[in-house]
């Protein structure tokens, strides 16, 4: 039976739903193994028992957090020589698609990005130029590496419960003499609210808001919905630069996009149009984000968003 | 003065994101009609010309070399580069390169940066962000592999200070700062800086301006190494996705923040 190792860094007290979503695709495709960074704590270590993992990998030394990526990269291409894997699957963070970079190069395999679904034959599926269009892509060498996007796979345990092994891989040594130094690092504060690229909803906010969000925030709060912006509304400092969706910013593809004061231009329409449902709100009839929502509002965001905010409140009671 | 550097910025030219974009031919690649530099990497171009220039410029012997590797439209890519201040230009192109996925292109731009380093080695390698059509972010970090030297992806600022260089980096839950020794490999931000636009004296300074051809025998490569046939990946289909069509448009009358949560409720979103 095929090979497949699941790489999962840090995963702290109790596994992401995208982790779990990785071991339900990898148990898909064959024997899954666990390749791990970090501390495995009980609730972790229950859950891959859960979901079938046959094994779980550690690293022979604990430092690897200090740099960034090629240790990393070094320590997931010894364990799939020793684990003899033919698939490696990564969530598809900007860190995941960079240790699948190198460990690609490190294996001479494959590398495929933004994976939104695997066939049992290997073929990967994902959308191409901004979602213009979907490819089926595969992977040619002995070692198939795929960075999955999070929100394609409903978390599945396993039909019974398994008893990983633990195994400890050698960290290859030098790895970390080619690699930068991580010398100082702050957390942000929290917001609250849910991760822009893997929110269930979005409400964004643009040019029109003139550099208030409230109107934006408190209906992303009565939502439970992440807050994205334009690049107008990101340039100018209105809110933080992590925020922007768009074509140099966050891909998005939530089940409802809600547009608000955002003309919809390329760069916009960049990051959200494969969302499911896009309602826009905006004063200006012309704007070409009319052209793709599927419920438009011509008017004053600052009149209609507060009237949907308490709406929902007096609904959900 | 500092000691002087040898930056190599990589830049491509890319589909024009402002127009719509297609995919091609039996091994699905990007219709390059009308192309331009990519947005993401003026901003690489930008900060390597501020590093040159902290040094006392290309007459104290700085050097930023624009690298492009493509059809013979990628050449306006370095063009475009020379007018902005690199001080020369190389053009990696050869027919064999056609259709190279991530693995062949950091192994045919990895040769030819270890090309122009012959001699003089290169301190720093320079990229955008991401490239505005490929949009998989692998080839900074593959070149690194591929070149044995750190690499430091996502910099929102740079310095380099004798052999080392620290670069501040911002992710949604945290900000770091990291230190690399020289050469590194380093992918900027649209955050990093501003980009200048070519003044006419740049422009008349670029036509006098080397931009040297390469081919793959000029850097050692062998055609099957690259391409099609030496990538990793292979594209099977491509399918363009049925444009959005526009639903129902309505205008305020005093009730549309009503009509919108009715709509949520009809599509059992709230």
């Amino acid at each position: 039976m095929a090979k497949v190792l699941v790489f999962i860094d840090n995963p702290g007290d109790a596994l992401k739903k995208s982790s779990l979503e990785l071991l339900t695709l990898g148990r898909s495709l064959g024997e899954t193994a666990v390749v791990l960074n970090g501390d495995l704590r009980t609730d972790v270590s229950d859950a891959f028992a859960e979901y079938g993992v046959s094994a779980v990998y550690q690293p022979s030394a604990q430092d690897l957090d200090g740099y960034l990526v090629a240790p990393k990269a070094a320590y997931l291409a010894a364990a799939v020589e020793a684990a003899g894997a033919g698939t490696v699957l990564l969530d598809n963070s900007p860190e995941g698609k960079e240790i699948a970079a190198r460990l690609g190069i490190r294996l001479s395999a494959g590398v495929i990005t933004d994976v939104v679904a695997v066939d049992a034959d290997g073929t990967a599926h994902k959308s191409v130029l901004a979602g213009s269009y979907t490819t089926a892509a595969k992977v040619t060498t002995p070692v198939a590496v795929l960075t999955v996007k999070a929100n394609n796979v409903t978390p599945e345990p396993a039909a019974s419960p398994s008893a990983p092994e633990a195994a400890t891989v050698e960290v290859p040594a030098g790895s970390t003499a080619a690699a930068a130094r991580i010398t100082d690092r702050q957390q942000k504060t929290a917001s609250g609210r849910p991760d822009l690229t893997d929110a269930r909803i979005v409400v964004a906010g643009g040019r029109g808001l003139d550099g208030d969000f409230g109107p934006v925030e408190q209906l992303a709060d009565a939502l439970g919905a992440a807050v994205g912006a334009s690049r107008a509304a990101t340039d100018a400092g209105w809110i933080s630069h992590d925020a922007q969706v768009g074509q140099t910013g966050k891909t998005v593809s939530p089940q409802l996009y809600i547009s608000a004061g955002i003309s919809g231009a390329i760069q916009q329409k960049a990051g959200m149009q494969t969302a499911k449902v896009i309602v826009a709100v905006n004063k200006d009839a012309e704007s070409p984000v009319f052209e793709i929502a599927d419920f438009g509002i011509i008017g004053d965001l600052f009149d209609v968003l507060p009237q949907a905010t308490e709406e929902i409140k007096k609904r959900k009671g | 003065m500092e000691e002087t550097l040898k930056i190599i910025v990589l830049v491509k030219h890319v589909p024009d994101a402002q127009f719509d974009r297609h995919l091609n031919g039996e091994g699905h690649t990007t219709d390059r009609d009308e192309s331009i530099l990519s947005e993401l990497d003026e901003y690489a171009l930008e900060a390597a010309l501020q590093l040159a220039e902290a040094r006392g410029g290309s007459k104290a012997g700085n050097q930023v070399i624009a690298l492009s590797m493509g059809p013979a439209g990628a050449v306006n890519a370095v063009k475009k580069s020379l007018q902005m201040g690199a001080t020369e230009g190389f053009h990696l192109t050869d027919d064999a390169l056609a259709g190279s996925d991530a693995a062949a292109t950091s192994l045919a731009l990895a040769a030819a940066i270890r090309h122009i380093g012959t001699g003089a080695p290169v301190d720093l390698v320079l990229t955008g962000m991401a490239s505005t059509d490929g949009e998989t972010s692998l080839v900074p970090a593959q070149l690194a592999e591929r070149l044995g030297l750190p690499q430091v992806t996502f910099a929102s600022s740079l310095e380099v200070d004798g052999e080392r260089l620290t670069a501040r980096r911002d992710a949604d839950t945290y900000s770091e700062t990291v230190e690399a020794s020289l050469p590194a490999v380093v992918s900027v931000t649209d955050q990093i800086n501003e980009p200048r636009y070519p003044n006419f004296k740049g422009i008349i300074a670029a036509k006098r301006k080397s931009i040297t051809t390469l081919s793959l025998a000029d850097i050692g490569v062998d055609r099957s190494q690259v391409g099609r046939a030496g990538s990793w990946t292979t594209v099977t289909s491509a399918e363009e996705r049925p444009p959005r069509t526009a639903g129902t448009i309505i205008t305020d009358e005093g009730d549309a923040g009503i009509k919108l949560v009715d709509f949520l409720a009809a599509q059992k979103l709230l």
